[in-house]
């Protein structure tokens, strides 16, 4: 086996790979999932979950400082759906 | 054949989408209240006074900041003009919509704003629209502050750039984001001096201090500020010492100035190059020459209005505070403007309250989502220089009752 790549600095986070992911933007997603919804892939933002516009930047906002990414409304726009928004975040930390 | 040459295919309704709307709307106007998006003003007595609806009104809600609209000097020159140069110039600014009057116009906003580059639009929301969607291109980033006006939204919409916003007013979200943007894309940051919906002022000193030292070029839209704020009235950009490091100003003709038409100032020296490449400046007919000759002279007269602004100052202070000693819940916890906004528990009340000034005889803006911010119900009221105290006094004693027959305060 591969000894892990060292990081170049220490306060560097390394890429998490999809299923770190997924984990991470679930624990963000609870406290806007007011009504308790199982969360799938399919679960969607607006019909799903009925997040306002406000919420919808809050949790956005959440998720940028937690990967240190930025989503643009641009972005946003083509994000859905649960399993799209992880796959989004999964390739933007990558980039 | 025949048959197939007749038939019809059945589709949508375009109009089914609007159906949450009117459904609200209806519902609304089915409580008996008097419709807050129809109004009427049958004559207008002054800056200040409308017989709206029937009713003799003292008016709250109207952005003329400065009461230009009534200036016999700018009145005269709008005669004039209509008299020299006829109703319209049928022409786009590029070809043959620029009179005399243009460019008179577009200096007096140099000189006003102590810039190089002035370009006058047909509206406001032209010159945000024109101005955003044309600098900021394909690969670009526009960051904005979330609570934006519509125009900058539309110019964001109209464009290829990237679109970030952040939380209003917040220096360290603005920062985060501006850090983040990958090397080498071009950053257009938009700020607001005033947002009109709450009344309250950016802390331009620092955001624009930010947006510097990440290389952001900063546009600063001053159309609720103009005239008032600031030594000279250029606006929060000036009031914070700012001005200078400001990239582009835009502002209106349709408050403080009291016309119609927008601006965009600039130190950019390649800045004229907008007067071609600006679809919303060169595809639409220029404003009447009547229009520029009041704009132009109302910019000259308020670069020398420091005792009106300082009398608007005074109907501020004192409306904000006794609407506070009233039971009110405001929007701001200081006047920060001319601008101030009572929250309403709700849509419906706030109706409720907006018909009840409305038969006092003020008139006040009922605003409501999607338009405000966090879905508030707002009434917004705007005050003018030419509001006496005593008429301040009025307006809070309209209010007191408004409130209490509405169970409001």
């Amino acid at each position: 086996m591969q000894p892990k790549p060292l990081r170049a600095k220490e306060s560097e986070p390394l890429p998490m790979d999809p299923a770190a992911v997924d984990e991470r933007i679930r624990t963000l997603i609870e406290p806007f999932n007011k009504k308790g919804v199982e969360i799938t892939d399919a679960t969607t933002f607006q019909n799903d979950l009925e997040f306002d516009s406000l919420t919808v930047m809050d949790f956005v906002a959440e998720i940028e400082d937690e990967f240190d990414v930025i989503i643009s409304m641009n972005q946003q726009a083509e994000i859905e759906n649960y399993g799209q928004l992880v796959a989004a975040v999964h390739k933007l930390q990558d980039s | 054949m025949t048959e197939n040459a007749t038939a019809t295919v059945e589709r949508a309704d375009l109009f089914a989408k609007f159906d949450p709307i009117i459904q609200t709307r209806e519902t609304l106007l089915a409580s008996g209240v008097e419709d807050p998006y129809n109004l009427v003003m049958e004559k207008v007595l002054s800056p200040t006074r409308a017989i709206c609806n029937g009713r003799d009104t003292i008016l709250l809600g109207t952005y003329n900041y400065m009461g230009m609209t009534f200036d016999p000097d700018v009145l005269d020159a709008g005669k004039q003009a209509l008299a020299d140069y006829g109703s319209g110039t049928t022409g786009s600014r590029v070809l043959n919509g620029t009179y005399q009057g243009h460019k008179e116009c577009e200096d007096a906003l140099k000189e006003f704003y102590r810039m190089d580059h002035a370009m006058v639009f047909s509206t406001g929301y032209q010159a945000n629209l024109g101005i955003i969607s044309t600098i900021a291109g394909k690969g670009d980033y526009i960051v904005l502050d979330i609570d934006s006006h519509a125009s900058i939204y539309d110019g964001c919409a109209m464009g290829k750039a990237e679109i970030v916003p952040f939380k209003h007013n917040d220096i360290e979200a603005l920062e985060k984001r501006l850090r983040r943007i990958p090397e080498g894309a071009g950053i257009l940051v938009v700020l607001e001096g005033v947002y009109s919906m709450m009344g309250d002022v950016a802390p331009l000193k620092e955001m624009v201090a930010i947006c510097k030292k990440y290389g952001a070029m900063v546009l600063v839209d001053e159309a609720h500020s103009m005239g008032f704020i600031g030594e000279n009235g250029r606006g929060v950009c000036e009031e914070q010492g700012v001005i200078d490091d400001c990239d582009f100003i835009i502002g209106t003709f349709s408050k403080s100035v009291g016309t119609v038409g927008g601006f965009c100032v600039s130190n950019h020296p390649k800045f004229d190059i907008m007067r071609l490449v600006c679809r919303p400046y060169v595809f639409t007919a220029s404003l009447p020459p009547s229009v520029v000759a009041t704009a132009a002279t109302s910019i000259r007269k308020l670069m020398h209005g420091s005792n009106k602004r300082a009398h608007l100052w005074e109907n501020s202070k004192t409306l904000h505070r006794g609407l506070l000693d009233l039971g009110f819940e405001l929007g701001t916890d200081e006047p920060q403007s001319a601008i101030i906004a009572v929250i309403m528990p709700d849509l419906q009340r706030g109706a409720m309250m907006w018909e009840a000034l409305l038969k006092e005889g003020l008139y006040v803006n009922l605003a409501r989502p999607p338009a405000t911010p966090a879905n508030m119900t707002l009434l917004r009221c705007s005050l003018c220089a030419e509001h006496s105290s005593e008429e301040v006094k009025t307006i809070l004693s309209m209010f007191e009752r408004a409130g209490k027959a509405t169970g409001i305060i």
